[in-house]
């Protein structure tokens, strides 16, 4: 393998680069971009950075003076790729010739309604945090559509600026898909604990407001007003540009559990992928930082040595920062059977629950107990790595 | 330099939290070495010790960066700044320390001056 290209210079992107490298790879690396900002850190742009603690330079994701003998292509976008998997097209009318290729062109928000007046926002790039953190005024009004992390991230920040907030969400509880009722119920609180206004079970109709955005309308009849709204409703892979490749694309860039796709010599990683997972014994598309960073390691290990080289992942992690806590989940929580508090209480606030499935434990989620959180996540791992790949191979 | 503990009260593949200002990070790899850094990892206000503990390296629990323990410097971003390393010596099977003069790489927000 002489030539390989990252298409999609970000977390996912970038990790798989430095692996590149890591793993010995001396050819030429081309990193495909379309944005022209520096890579940059996501998860800040809902917390410190829209807060304004944090500027531009510190969330950068390059580390100081970091040079990954790569050659950018920034401000284009890759519009296709030819079903070999050895042509690369470009925005620009250039096409790259490379004999290995790494999918990592992340997701971008659901936007439910085509036009939306101006105050709308949705929060994905360094640009968009910028345009909402100008609307976060003291005294401004928003509404957040969609209490999910993003959401919930998105109004904690603001009620710390001083904004009067309005979260809406359609499912009866918050955060119980991720986190099974009980929790997800406890997390959501926190909105209310801060004195945010949380409006669940009801959906929005629709946006009013003409040029600028002046309210939002609700399923039951109400109108909430806002100056501003974040839509926090969920994201898609972006996966479009491969149409035509052969590549299966139901739900993300489809993998084995190592990050390798149908073509040889393609593999695909972070939100825009969805790997095999054994335990769960279906393809599961990570939206999370930590699966974006750690597997990049992995897809490039399949791809530079054929997929003979198969790299065992961790059970998945993330965290979520609200109200000045940290939620921490490992593992699988869907499909757990129960979920039990082992340590401190939900009512506090300060918790840890492990989730069962099978009486083994899936699961564990905290916010506080950082300690023995990692010791339940460095369990999870154990179990991972001691179900045999046999038992559970498609 | 300080006397930490025995030996034999931190095993193979634990990590220790010396509440000292500011706090220490101690380390007995599963090869048997006892290593020191600062506590509180250089991106946000995380306990190293509670990191995840392979080989010579320890993983941030929160966000990842992943710190050597003999150098101090951190692999990637978020983590941008190194820890210090401290000074170990195992005198008669007790561990003694002997802290970096150097400053520390606190975090933004955390001041390590203010002790407890
Ligand atoms: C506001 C916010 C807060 C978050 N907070 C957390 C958190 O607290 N914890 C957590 O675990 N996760 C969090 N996340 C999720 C985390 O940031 C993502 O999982 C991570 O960014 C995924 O990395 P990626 O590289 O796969 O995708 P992305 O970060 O989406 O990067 C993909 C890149 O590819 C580019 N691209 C797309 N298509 C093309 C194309 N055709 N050609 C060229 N380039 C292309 C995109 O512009 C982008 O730069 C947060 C995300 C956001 C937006
Ligand atoms: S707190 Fe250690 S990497 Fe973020």
């Amino acid at each position: 393998m002489k030539a390989v290209a990252v298409v999609g210079g970000s977390l996912a992107g970038l990790s798989a680069a430095r692996a590149l490298r890591k793993q010995g790879f001396d050819g030429s690396v081309t990193i495909v971009s379309d944005e022209t900002r520096p890579p940059y850190d996501r998860p800040p742009l809902s917390k410190s950075f829209l807060a304004g603690a944090t500027t531009e330079g510190e969330i950068a994701l390059l580390g100081d003076g970091e040079d990954l003998g790569a050659a950018w292509r920034t401000g284009v976008t890759a519009t296709r790729l030819d079903p070999r998997g050895r042509r690369v097209e470009l925005s620009d009318g250039t096409a790259l010739a490379v004999d290995g290729l790494v999918i990592a062109t992340g997701a971008r928000p659901r936007r439910p309604w085509p036009r939306m007046p101006a105050g709308v926002d949705v929060l994905r790039t360094l640009d968009d945090a910028l345009g909402l953190r100008a609307r976060l005024v003291p005294g401004a009004r928003l509404v957040v559509v969609g209490a999910g992390f993003i959401g919930a991230e998105v109004a904690s920040t603001a009620h710390g600026l001083g904004v009067e907030v309005t979260v809406i969400e359609a499912a009866p509880t918050p955060l119980s898909g991720p986190l099974g009722i009980d929790i997800g119920a406890v997390v959501s609180a926190l909105h209310a604990d801060h004195g945010v206004r949380l409006l669940s079970g009801v959906g929005v109709a629709g946006l009013v407001g003409a040029a600028q955005i002046e309210g939002v309308e609700l399923t039951d009849g109400r109108t909430v007003a806002a100056d501003a709204v974040l839509l926090g409703v969920g994201v898609q892979p972006n996966v479009e540009w491969l149409t035509g490749s052969g590549l299966p694309l139901t739900g993300g860039v489809q993998c084995d559990s190592y990050g390798a796709t149908g073509i040889p010599n393609v593999v695909a990683v972070g939100d825009c992928a969805t790997w095999y997972d054994r335990e769960l014994g279906a393809y599961h598309r990570i939206e999370h930082w930590t699966a974006a960073r750690e597997r990049g390691a992995i897809a490039v290990s399949s791809l530079l040595s054929g997929g003979t080289v198969r790299v065992e992942g961790r059970p998945p992690y993330f965290w979520s920062d609200q109200y000045g806590c940290t939620l921490q989940v490992a593992g699988h929580t869907s499909g757990a059977e129960s979920a039990t508090v082992e340590e401190g209480s939900v009512q506090d606030r300060d918790f840890l629950a492990v989730y069962r499935r099978g009486g083994e434990p899936v699961a564990v989620v905290a916010l506080g107990h950082s300690r023995s959180f990692m010791r339940w996540r460095k369990q999870l791992a154990r179990r991972a790595v001691s179900v045999p790949p046999s038992a559970l191979s498609r | 330099m300080i006397r930490v503990c025995p030996l034999a009260d931190l095993a193979r593949g634990e990590a220790k939290r010396l509440d000292l200002d500011p706090a220490v990070a101690i380390f007995h790899t599963e090869d048997g070495e006892v290593l020191a850094i600062d506590d509180t990892c250089t991106h946000q206000d995380a306990s190293l010790a509670d990191g995840w503990l392979e080989g010579c390296e320890v993983e941030c629990p929160l966000h990842s960066s992943k710190f050597d323990l003999r150098t101090g410097q951190v692999d990637a971003p978020p983590a941008k700044r190194p820890v210090r390393t401290h000074q170990v010596t195992i005198t008669d099977g007790d561990i003694y320390l002997t802290i970096a003069s150097e400053q520390p790489n606190a975090p933004a927000g955390v001041d390590v001056e203010a002790g407890p």
